[in-house]
């Protein structure tokens, strides 16, 4: 039998090393679920982690899908920090993009350079107004923010639904319901020629350098770490626990919703009713295997963008369905939460008790 | 009565599921683990036992399947979460975006299949008073089983000795552990019923509610079914109630559309989300409520040091 | 029996041994390691070497419920009660599962009669107060009809009056031939009620006495490994202030009802002054606390003043800009972050009066230097400023903490237990430093469950009792007995 002893002092090295662990072990696992299915584990792993690179384009679709698990990752780890637990990134990523994309539908027609802005603008407001129910709930009737900020990502799938199907269809669309396409001027540049990589990607990687440095350096920053760790400590420097949740609750919706109207008004173009395969969950994955903290978030959020690429190459390669995808991501997480047990804790064989009684 | 009749039945077809995952959850955190998986596990019981069904072609196969895969999946939320020491709320949402994807997984082969729903057993003599009958006495094994389920859920935590443990090891895990109970080894059964009753929940929804298997078919049901843990301030009788009430939520939804009331699909469909939201923010706003009755350690980590 | 946590050894080759009806001590200071040993003999932790021998024989006590078998019950310091559950279900709990109820119920009934222990088993355990959770306790035990009660520090939380009600009832049964070992570092009570103790020192035993034959200071001198020095701490009142801190007519309902409402706080403390504030664990000490500190604020603005000025409805940050400093009874996760470095934890309470924060950043290098002094005018030993909390000792994380305090050269402190927990050197260390500071001109609120140490430290004292506060009155003119009546609730009427 093994036992677990704690450590004096959390591990430094298990902190970085546990991550890489459990990426080797999620590869192990998935060798052997691919032999299950009866697929050759070397083609299968080839499909799924580098035939998706093997391009410029490649390369530049892995920048397209990382954006938003970038986006939103980084946001989200800062409240998962604070202990505040927004699961309805997704949803907020949707409203994000309903009140955007509103906005680009509305000026279909204006071609001037501020469009854009404001598409992007108003996309991170809707998201922040639908973040802002659960973080008033939660901070005037005490509600669980798990579970009604999960109850509204429903809700605003359903809402977008009823846009796309009704009022916003496009009038020359063939009855389809998806609306029209957003005017050039609505739409992300693209930084990269021959590619569909779009300037979501530097707000991405500009997000990564801005909470860094809020993390580090600033006294929000600190507030941020104070009450998540020990609460009361929190609440004796004088920080206001309501003020963080709202903090956190507005820099992730903001955040998911600028995700969102990215996304519609990248690679998507127009409002659908399906406009992301369950980013704003992905990114939970994401900004636990980050280690919470924001360059850790950026790997882990190529590293997962590459799992969805590799779930598109596989499925077209190998005619693997796409839910091997959703099933890696969760192991990876499961292992390591697995790991994680390491930076707090040594493993060692469990001693017999050498007392003359036993 | 010709329409009250039907109403009903749905309000009982809803209701079961809810009813299944909300008691195994309740039984889970009543013993201080908060399992937010659920809806995984409530997933991968449906796909579990669809399967069997579509193998084997009997339903008590798939019920037991159904079980068994709920079980299954808690199985990997208690080593975590109870071995590794795992944060309790990560490893639910783990457990609920795994569930997703495995169940999705599994069942695409199972996509477009029939079935004819799990025979209904009918009471001898008691289904045949009128109205009362067949809305009491004809359903499906698994109906049956959840009005039981409920009653024992409720004389184990009241009444039985190994309920008393399991509140004592949900109000102190120290206190419990320094009495000598097997704090780790009470949780994890806890965990486990809370698996299996998502599985049947599960399978109710593949084998009985639809029938069916569709990719993500839940739809959310595992959340709702947490959120009744909570509105019923952890006790088993008032799960029952809570349970009922939503299902009558989603039969409003479905007979709106039938009598043809001018409100869009997508409004009606929000009604179990929303009022999950009301019921929470009206039992929430009473913090000491709230306080009183939870398990005090739900969600804290228990290791035992000196 | 030996016993090694990471780090330290916990009990090097401790032996004991008990005869029936007596009442044996066991004596040590907090971190002796006297815990350590009773939860081995309880079959709570288990021993790397040693052996136990009960009733002659060797004896494996793998876990409690072996040790409840073979005749050992243990009152635990921190009480193992149940809060949601009844007085009947937390007794049931310790009884073999086929015990029927209603003879339960009957026999509890007896045994509070018997031994003087008033109890109701229908009540809920979070409505008792903290007197009646130990007779809970103790009722629990002796059900076990046990032969060896083990009592780890009960009178920590008992008023003196029920300290005497307790040793009645332990008399009674060492009498019927009972074994009880009682674990205290509190000598009076020692040469009270016990004929032989085992005194503990750093993990081993440095000695088995006749308690008869030994003074209160040669016991202590072997508790401590030196001459106890009388500590006398009292101001000589002449160099008295201003009124520094001035509460009045403050209430605060209850948060929940896990928590004690205040009602009618009246006290001032002048510049120069400590005011001591004795009372039983729960007795509404974290409330006072919060409230003064401003953690929790009150309706009224004036209720509270700080030089005169009312900040009753502010929160910490502005009343710390007035000049309060705060010290919270639970060190890790309260006074300090225990995952964080001291760097962040010095941060934790200066960074707006110290000026450590400018635009929303955080200046580093000062808040360093801040550190450091405190690091060494407090002689904290510790591996750096950049050490998590958690890894230093309960003393040097205290001395830490005081000193953050202490260096940001506050008008006022209001500090809960100062050295709870805490050894000796360093808890001489904080008394002296929080005397010095009042010399300064500062005054002082101690808010501590520990009687001597606040007639040793405090000008003025007062009880504080299911959240009233007694009139503060000068320690020289009152007696323990007085406080010890206070503290159980009599009104003052001299």
């Amino acid at each position: 039998m093994l036992q677990l002893v704690k450590r004096p002092q959390p591990s430094k090295a298990m902190t970085y090393l546990s991550p890489l662990l459990a990426l080797a072990i999620t590869l192990c696992a998935g060798v052997v679920m691919f032999q299950a299915m009866g697929v050759s584990p070397g083609r299968a792993l080839h499909a799924f982690f580098a035939a998706p690179l093997a391009s410029k384009y490649g390369w530049a679709e892995l920048g397209v899908k990382a954006t938003p698990l970038v986006l939103i990752g980084v946001a989200l780890s800062i409240g998962f920090r604070a202990g505040v637990w927004n699961i309805g990134a997704e949803g907020q990523l949707t409203f994000g993009a309903i009140c955007g994309g509103g906005i680009a539908l509305w000026l279909h027609r204006a071609e001037t350079g501020w469009v854009l802005p404001l598409v992007l603008l108003c996309g991170a407001l809707g998201g922040m107004a639908w973040a802002a129910i659960p973080a008033f709930l939660r901070t005037k009737f005490n509600t669980n923010e798990i579970l009604t900020s999960l109850m509204l990502t429903y809700v605003a799938i359903l809402v977008l639904s009823l846009l796309v199907h009704g009022p916003w269809r496009d009038p020359g669309g063939y009855n389809f319901p998806e609306s029209r396409d957003f005017s050039e001027s609505a739409t992300l540049p693209i930084i990269l020629a021959g590619t569909r990589l779009h300037l979501g990607w530097l707000l991405a990687l500009a997000m990564v350098g801005a909470t860094w440095a809020l993390l580090a350096r600033t006294l929000v920053g600190f507030q941020v770490k104070v009450i998540g760790q020990a609460p009361a400590a929190g609440r004796h420097a004088g920080f206001s626990l309501n003020r963080m949740v709202w903090f956190c609750f507005m820099f992730a919706g903001g955040a998911a919703g600028l995700a969102g109207i990215i996304e519609v008004s990248g690679p998507i173009g127009q409002l659908q009713p399906s406009i992301s395969p369950g980013y704003g969950f992905t990114a939970i994955i994401v900004a636990f295997l980050g280690r919470l903290h924001p360059l850790g978030v950026l790997f882990a959020g190529l590293l997962l963008a590459l799992s969805y690429l590799g779930g598109e190459a596989a499925q077209i390669l190998l005619g693997l369905p796409l839910a091997v995808t959703g099933v890696f991501q969760g192991m990876l997480l499961f292992f390591l939460l697995a790991c994680d047990v390491l930076i707090h804790y040594r493993i060692r064989p469990r001693r017999r008790m050498s007392s003359a009684a036993a | 009565m010709e329409i009250l009749i039907p109403a009903i039945l749905t309000v009982i077809t809803a209701a079961t599921p809810l009813l299944y995952a909300a008691l195994g959850e309740l039984v889970a955190e009543k013993s201080g683990v908060l399992n937010l998986g659920v809806e995984g596990m409530i997933l991968l019981g449906a796909v579990c036992g669809f399967a069997a069904v579509y193998l084997t072609g009997s339903a008590a196969a798939g019920i037991f399947a159904g079980l068994a895969g709920g079980m299954a999946l808690s199985v990997v939320f208690g080593v975590l979460v109870l071995g590794f020491q795992a944060s309790q709320v990560a490893t639910g949402l783990a457990l609920t975006i795994f569930g997703i994807g495995l169940s999705a997984l599994l069942g695409q082969e199972l996509v477009g299949v029939a079935y004819q729903g799990l025979p209904k057993i009918s009471l001898p003599l008691l289904s045949k008073i009128p109205a009362l009958g067949p809305l009491l006495f004809r359903h499906d094994f698994l109906v049956y089983g959840s009005f039981a389920m409920a009653f024992a859920v409720y004389w184990f935590l009241a009444r039985s000795r190994a309920g008393l443990v399991l509140r004592a090891v949900g109000d102190s895990h120290d206190a419990a552990h320094a009495m000598g109970y097997p704090v780790v080894r009470i949780r994890f059964a806890a965990v486990l019923f809370g698996g299996g009753m998502a599985g049947l929940a599960g399978a109710y929804l593949s084998l009985a509610y639809s029938p069916l298997w569709i990719e993500n078919m839940s739809a959310g049901r595992g959340w709702i079914a947490l959120a009744l843990v909570v509105f019923a301030t952890w006790r088993p009788w008032r799960v029952f109630i809570g349970a009922y009430l939503f299902g009558g939520i989603t039969i409003l939804q479905l007979h709106a559309q039938v009598l043809g009331v001018g409100v869009p699909a997508q409004v009606m469909s929000m009604l179990p989300y929303l009022a999950t939201i009301a019921v929470l923010v009206l039992i929430s706003r009473d913090r000491n409520k709230i306080k009183l009755n939870a398990p005090a350690c739900i969600g804290k980590p228990f290791h035992p040091a000196a | 029996m030996t016993k090694t946590f990471p780090g330290v050894v916990a009990n090097r080759e401790v032996g004991l041994s008990l005869r029936a009806g007596e009442i044996h001590a066991l004596l040590g200071e907090n971190g002796a390691g006297k815990s350590t040993l009773v939860k081995m003999i309880y079959g709570v932790l288990k021993a790397d070497s040693g052996e136990m021998r009960w009733m002659g024989a060797p004896a494996d006590i793998r876990d409690p419920a072996r040790a409840r078998a073979l005749g050992i019950a243990m009152v635990f310091q921190h009480f193992s009660l149940f809060d949601s559950l009844s007085v009947l279900e937390n007794i049931a709990l310790g009884m073999p599962a086929d015990t029927d109820r209603d003879r339960l119920k009957t026999r509890i009934h007896e045994l509070s009669d018997r031994y003087g222990l008033p109890l109701d088993a229908d009540r809920h355990v979070y409505t008792l107060s903290v007197g009646e959770r130990q007779r809970v306790e103790i009722i629990r035990c002796l059900l076990q009809e046990p032969k060896l009660l083990v009592m780890d520090e009960p009178t920590s939380v008992l008023t003196p009056q029920e300290v005497a009600g307790l040793f009645e009832t332990l008399k009674q049964l060492a009498e019927e031939g009972l074994a009880v070992l009682y674990i205290s570092h509190k000598l009076d009570e020692i040469k009270a009620l016990c004929k032989r103790a085992t005194i503990l020192r750093g993990g081993s035993v440095v000695g088995s006495v006749s308690v008869a034959r030994e003074s209160a200071a040669s016991l202590a001198a072997k508790m401590i490994g030196e001459e106890l020095k009388e500590a006398r701490l009292r101001g000589d009142g002449k160099k008295r202030g201003p009124v520094r801190l001035e509460v009045a007519r403050l209430d605060m309902p209850a948060a929940d009802e896990f928590s004690i409402a205040l009602r009618d706080i009246r006290l001032s403390v002048r510049g120069g002054e400590i005011l001591g504030i004795a009372g039983v664990a729960g007795n509404g000490q974290d409330e006072l606390l919060a409230a003064l500190c401003g953690e929790a604020r009150a309706a009224r603005n004036n209720r509270i003043r700080i030089d005169g000025h009312p900040c009753a409805r502010a929160g910490p940050n502005r009343r710390r800009a007035l000049g309060l400093a705060s010290i919270p009874g639970e060190r890790l996760g309260h006074g300090a972050v225990p995952e964080m470095s001291l760097l962040e934890n010095g941060l934790l309470t200066s960074y707006r009066r110290l000026g450590f924060v400018k635009r929303g950043f955080i200046r580093r290098r000062e808040c360093r230097a801040f550190v450091a002094r405190i690091l060494k005018r407090f002689r904290v030993k510790a591996a750096g400023d950049g050490a998590v909390a958690a890894s230093l000792s309960g003393g040097n994380l205290q001395k830490f903490i005081v000193g953050r305090e202490i260096c940001q050269s506050p008008a006022l402190l209001v500090v809960s237990q100062p050295t709870w927990g805490v050894d000796a050197g360093a808890a001489q260390t904080i008394r002296l430093a929080l005397r010095k500071m009042a010399d300064k001109g500062a005054a002082i609120v101690v808010i501590s469950q520990d009687l001597d140490e606040l007639m040793s430290l405090s000008d003025n004292i007062a009880a504080i009792c299911a959240g009233a506060l007694s009139q503060p009155v000068p320690t020289d003119s009152v007696t323990v007995e007085r406080i010890g009546l206070l503290m159980a609730g009599a009104r003052d009427a001299n």
